[in-house]
């Protein structure tokens, strides 16, 4: 309840809150918000201008362009929420096991984690694209696969910090089993940080994830997604470069709102942030990872 | 010192090793066929039981794993990575080139990086809350949000196209790089700065600075010991980042059509030439780690604390 | 005795929170002498140092008057304060291993510091830092100049900021807890430097402390904080013989008996 008093305190991520709200909600029931079928070619609309009928007008097969941004949400976001969801979950579940249990199991994954971590997440994505063949699902599983390891890392950061706290060696001692432990002492206040982590990469997968799209190696015709229909805009860009603006500023809109609210999450999720903000450089753990994470969004 | 980069270097090889049999593995995992890939490459109207266990013949598919794995390891380790099943050159013909262009655009988009972030991170720091600060910080958030590819189609069509000051795509002189340059740029400097900045904030209530001050140092000279110091966070990010931006480029160099890396394997993936894939997937990781290594080097020669170590 | 320095009305906040940090302090300093600020952590004791040379950070705002030799610091332009500092007024810091700049050899600091205030030439300025490093036992001394700050102990580095107070020759010496971070047998050099150091260039010092026993070896006079406020000064043997404020009372009682062991040490070695 604090945490969503301080967000609402925040005005900006109030805002942010509510374009994502409104964006998952429109991919969601996409068929009850999109006034055409995405795909319905009409060659007499073709690079049609925005009209009332068409709010955003037409592209060069006549279709309605809002009609596919709608669509286009569900590739473009809500997949890349789910798996987002999965690696982190994924990630959650070994970060646990090793920087609770530490000893051996800790060294056997954090060894994997740091293999998958010297190779580049972007080449490894493109080669399992290669190997699986392109389409979304395949990029879907790319980025699973190499984003766990990132995942579990931060978070056996976070787990070993708590783990270290006297109440929780108080809990040990007593006899109380491990994953009562686990369950009623550190996921709740871990809960936190891999919130902040997690939502802190919405939006570089957002962005790496539609210019795989963008690249033609997502998504199939004729299925809308907004890297994918970027690309097809960039084709006529040199006679109709005002194909480029609608999906475009949707990534751009999506993807602000996601870092905005992951910034405001930061600060909410932390008291000692919310009294000073001098302490944000000092007390946030993720400043540099943050960094390495982002690093990728292209 | 001399010993702490051998061992630095010993450490990066058996990482190598794994790597380079990841690779391996992952393209033997493919649900495809290769030899099957071959011939529908080469336009084989027919493909036969036949013609098939041929080509696998001539491919040395017929061998057992293991030793098809350290066929490829030794002549890798020689450059040779065999032949494009599409057009049937040598890989390395297709991909050396390629390589260059890519390490050329990515060095000097890093040069840029380094000097925007230290530039903006700096100024940030010194003028912390005020308007400057602010806005900086505002604008590169926006920015970093936009998909590169997307910026650079607009500056395409903006300075190239209706101002027709620079060439629209390819490398056919020094002007080709600008835009490429500037939209690598615009992405990574705006991640980047921050770190300068919140490291030379966090260096800012370090006791020394007080201790100077308290000194009567000038302003001048403390901001050069605080900047010392911040940039010996900021050059192992940069050491990570040389080889992020090298493996990265691939959408940006699609766009500009740049002959490097990146268009080679969309283009590979997409006609599923797994040599090329193969070695590309082992170039890039091994100049990945390679780079790790420098950075680790370069980072130990700059800190004190961890020469003493060594 | 003439007061060197005189604080009246001091009072610092915080501008984000508005919160008081300092209430209304006024003391003074009577040349020569030595006045120890005693309490415990955050009765704001470091505050009232730094805001005395005007080192606290920019969200700490601080009013009053500071009169330095008929000069009122509060007033002077950061150019004029600039000079002041390190020349008139100079400060020890707890930590050595910090107050060095972690990626330069400490000579660094040295060098940079006396050639801010004096018009000397290298091999002059080399000279004197190195005999007054000499006198504070730091043998070696040209080696020493060329280590970093993690290649020496907290007890060389706080001894190494004597010796550049030595060659400074400041009016007052401002130290901060200069004995916290040091084990028992290095605080006795160091307490003992300051004794030194005292009756060589004969300054006026101000000692913040929390160890009474260090206090009551160094100090003239004593200034007992409590949550940003003054509650007690006067003479150390008073204080310590009959504190009038109950908490000065529960300080001493309890302070001493932690620190007896250390009186135990500073016995034999006298």
């Amino acid at each position: 309840m604090r945490i969503l008093r301080n967000l609402s305190r925040d005005r900006l991520a109030t805002i942010s809150l509510l374009i994502i709200a409104v964006t998952i909600i429109a991919g969601i029931f996409a068929p009850l918000f999109a006034p055409f079928d995405p795909n319905e070619i009409n060659m007499s609309l073709r690079y049609a201008s925005p009209s009332w009928e068409h709010l955003l007008g037409n592209d060069h097969l006549g279709r309605c362009i809002l009609s596919r941004i709608i669509y286009g949400i569900r590739p473009s976001v809500l997949w890349v929420l789910v798996v987002l969801f999965i690696s982190v979950l994924a990630g959650a579940i070994l970060g646990f096991l090793a920087g609770y249990f530490r000893g051996k199991i800790d060294a056997i994954i954090m060894r994997i984690c740091d293999t998958m971590l010297s190779f580049p997440g972007y080449v490894m994505a493109l080669a399992v694209i290669g190997i699986l063949g392109v389409g979304l699902e395949n990029i879907l599983i790319a980025f699973a696969l190499i984003k766990w390891a990132w995942f579990a890392r931060v978070i056996r950061t976070s787990v070993m910090q708590y783990a270290e706290l006297d109440y929780v060696k108080f809990s040990k001692a007593t006899g109380i089993s491990d994953f009562k432990i686990i369950f009623k002492h550190i996921v709740p206040v871990t809960f936190s940080d891999i919130a902040v982590i997690s939502s802190g990469s919405i939006g570089s997968m957002i962005l790496q994830i539609s210019g795989f799209s963008f690249l033609g190696l997502g998504i199939q015709a004729p299925n809308p997604e907004w890297g994918m229909m970027l690309n097809e805009a960039r084709e006529v860009m040199f006679t109709r470069p005002e194909l480029m603006l609608a999906p475009g500023l949707a990534i751009v809109i999506v993807v602000s709102a996601f870092n905005f609210l992951s910034d405001s999450l930061q600060v909410a999720l932390d008291p000692k942030l919310v009294i000073s903000k001098n302490k944000y450089k000092e007390n946030s753990p993720y400043s540099a990872v943050k960094v390495r994470e982002k690093e990728v969004a292209n | 010192m001399g010993s702490y980069i051998v061992k630095r270097i010993l450490v990066s090889v058996p990482l190598l090793l794994i790597i380079s049999f990841l690779t391996f593995v992952l393209i033997n995992l493919s649900p495809l066929d290769p030899a099957e890939v071959v011939l529908q490459a080469q336009g084989v109207p027919e493909i036969t039981e036949e013609l098939l266990e041929q080509t696998k013949e001539e491919l040395g598919l017929d061998k057992p794993f293991i030793l098809r794995y350290f066929d490829w390891f030794i002549s890798s380790l020689q450059l040779d990575f065999g032949e494009s099943y599409i057009n049937g050159k040598p890989v390395w013909s297709l991909i050396g080139p390629a390589f260059l262009n890519t390490l050329k655009l990515t060095l000097i988009s890093s040069i840029a990086i380094i000097f925007m972030s230290i530039l903006l991170g700096v100024t940030c720091a010194l003028k912390e809350g005020q308007v400057i600060d602010k806005s900086i910080r505002g604008f590169s958030f926006v920015l970093t949000a936009m998909p590169s590819y997307w910026l650079a189609t607009i500056m395409i069509w903006y300075v190239s196209v209706k101002l027709d000051l620079l060439p629209t795509s390819g490398m056919v002189s020094y002007s080709s790089y600008i835009l490429p340059v500037i939209v690598i740029t615009i992405s990574y400097a705006g991640i980047y700065f921050r770190n300068i900045r919140s490291s030379m904030l966090n260096n800012l209530n370090e006791d020394y600075v007080l201790y100077g001050r308290a000194s009567g140092l000038p302003e001048k000279k403390i901001t050069m010991h605080i900047l010392r110091n911040s940039l010996q966070v900021s050059i192992s990010i940069f050491g990570m980042a040389i080889p992020i931006i090298l493996g990265s480029t691939v959408v940006i160099e699609n766009v500009f059509a740049w002959p490097g890396l990146g268009s080679l394997s969309v283009k590979a993936i997409l006609g599923r030439d797994f040599p090329i894939i193969q070695a590309y997937v082992l170039i890039l990781a091994a100049a990945f780690v390679l780079f790790n290594t420098i950075s680790d080097i370069i980072n130990a020669f700059m800190n004190p604390k961890l020469r003493n170590d060594l | 005795m003439k007061n060197i320095l005189e604080v009246k009305n001091l009072m610092v906040w915080d501008i984000v929170s508005g919160k008081k940090i300092i209430q209304n302090s006024s003391f003074d300093l009577k040349a020569g002498s030595c006045l120890a600020i005693v309490g415990e952590s955050g009765s704001g004791k470091s505050v009232t140092c730094r805001a005395i040379m005007r080192l606290n950070s920019t969200s700490l705002q601080q009013s009053g008057d500071i009169i330095f030799k008929g000069e009122n610091i509060n007033q002077l332009s950061t150019k004029e304060l600039r000079k002041k500092r390190g020349k008139n007024l100079c400060m020890i810091l707890q930590n050595g291993m910090t107050a060095f700049d972690p990626s330069c050899v400490v000579g660094v600091h040295l060098r940079e510091t006396l050639a801010e205030h004096f018009d000397w030439s290298k091999n002059e300025a080399e000279v004197r830092m190195k005999s007054a490093m000499e006198s504070v036992m730091l043998i070696n001394p040209t080696e020493i100049m060329n280590k970093y700050p993690h290649q020496l102990s907290g007890g060389m580095l706080q001894r190494i900021m004597i010796a550049l107070a030595i060659v400074l020759e400041p009016d007052i010496i401002i130290a901060d807890e200069p004995t916290t971070a040091l084990d028992t047998i290095s605080q006795f050099e160091v307490v003992d430097q300051f004794i030194n150091l005292r009756e060589r260039i004969g300054c006026s010092m101000i000692f913040i402390s929390h160890d009474l026993g260090v206090v009551r070896k160094i100090a003239d006079e004593v200034l007992v904080m409590k949550d940003g406020k003054i509650i007690e000064s006067g003479n150390t043997e008073k204080i310590f013989s009959g504190a009038k404020h109950e908490y000065t009372k529960y300080l001493v009682s309890t302070r001493m008996a932690l620190s007896n062991n250390f009186k135990r040490i500073m016995g034999e070695g006298q």
